[in-house]
């Protein structure tokens, strides 16, 4: 193993704040319901979809770190599964934040994707 | 009796729209990634006025912003804990279009991730029907 820790902590913080960018693209979604015009404003002050924004912002954020942390000499066989760590995290706060049923499918079906990404990982060295 | 045949089969078409919202945004994510490799390959000017003027790049944003329009739109109508997995697609679209655009190699491993991958979103698909 030669990917520094410092990589895989970057990589670490962009799963991280990557699943909190997608609790807040579905809080923001929720006031979507309403009309498309929501995707741009609010009912309440400050009068703009402000989670929306939050969402993408910490998107990018994410994708910076991201970025930062693939660089050689980090593989992505040990990278790669770190980054669907995101897909855990967001289970989590979807169960936390919106109450969502957690069903026997979908830990399945997570599982067997987390899996299929250490394989592209392990493939892509 | 075929009110609430109806009735069911609007439920699953409501559960199934979002699944098929994101995977149109995985294909768009994954053709933002190949335009910015293109466009990172021919970087004419380094720094903000070279990223600003570099078309290929400009484009994978873009498509980044609609892909992320069509997640909110999914969003709206289904489940996170469903959806976000579902974005693990763009791998199995990225490794193929790489394939057959940067001529990066295929193996075995890969092609075992693709089929695991695949499967994992289609049990998703199933269990938000349940």
């Amino acid at each position: 193993m030669k990917t520094p820790v410092s990589h895989m902590l970057l990589v670490l913080f962009a799963s991280f704040i990557g699943s909190f960018g997608a609790v807040f693209l579905k809080s923001g979604a929720e006031q979507v319901k309403k009309g498309w015009i929501y995707l741009f404003i609010s009912e309440k002050a400050p009068f703009f979809n402000w989670r929306l924004a939050c969402g993408v912002a910490l998107f990018l954020l994410s994708s910076y770190f991201f970025v930062l942390g693939i660089r050689p000499p980090g593989e992505l066989s040990v990278l790669y599964p770190m980054v669907s760590l995101g897909y855990i995290w967001t289970l989590l706060w979807s169960r936390i934040f919106f109450k969502e049923p957690l069903t026997r499918m979908k830990f399945f079906g997570l599982f067997l994707i987390l899996v299929g990404v250490f394989f592209v990982g392990l493939g892509s060295n | 009796m075929s009110g609430a045949v109806t009735e069911s089969a609007r439920i699953s078409e409501n559960r199934r729209q979002p699944v098929g919202l994101v995977f149109c945004c995985t294909i768009l994510g994954a053709a933002a990634q190949v335009l910015m490799k293109t466009g990172a390959n021919h970087m004419a000017h380094p720094g903000l006025l070279g990223m600003a003027t570099n078309l290929p790049l400009m484009g994978g944003y873009c498509l980044y912003g609609i892909s992320t329009l069509l997640l909110v739109l999914a969003l709206k109508d289904g489940e996170l804990s469903l959806l976000y997995p579902v974005i693990a697609l763009t791998y199995v679209w990225v490794t193929a279009l790489s394939f057959l655009i940067f001529h990066d190699s295929i193996n075995p491993w890969k092609l075992l991730g693709i089929v695991l991958i695949v499967t994992g979103v289609a049990v998703l698909g199933k269990g938000g029907k349940r």
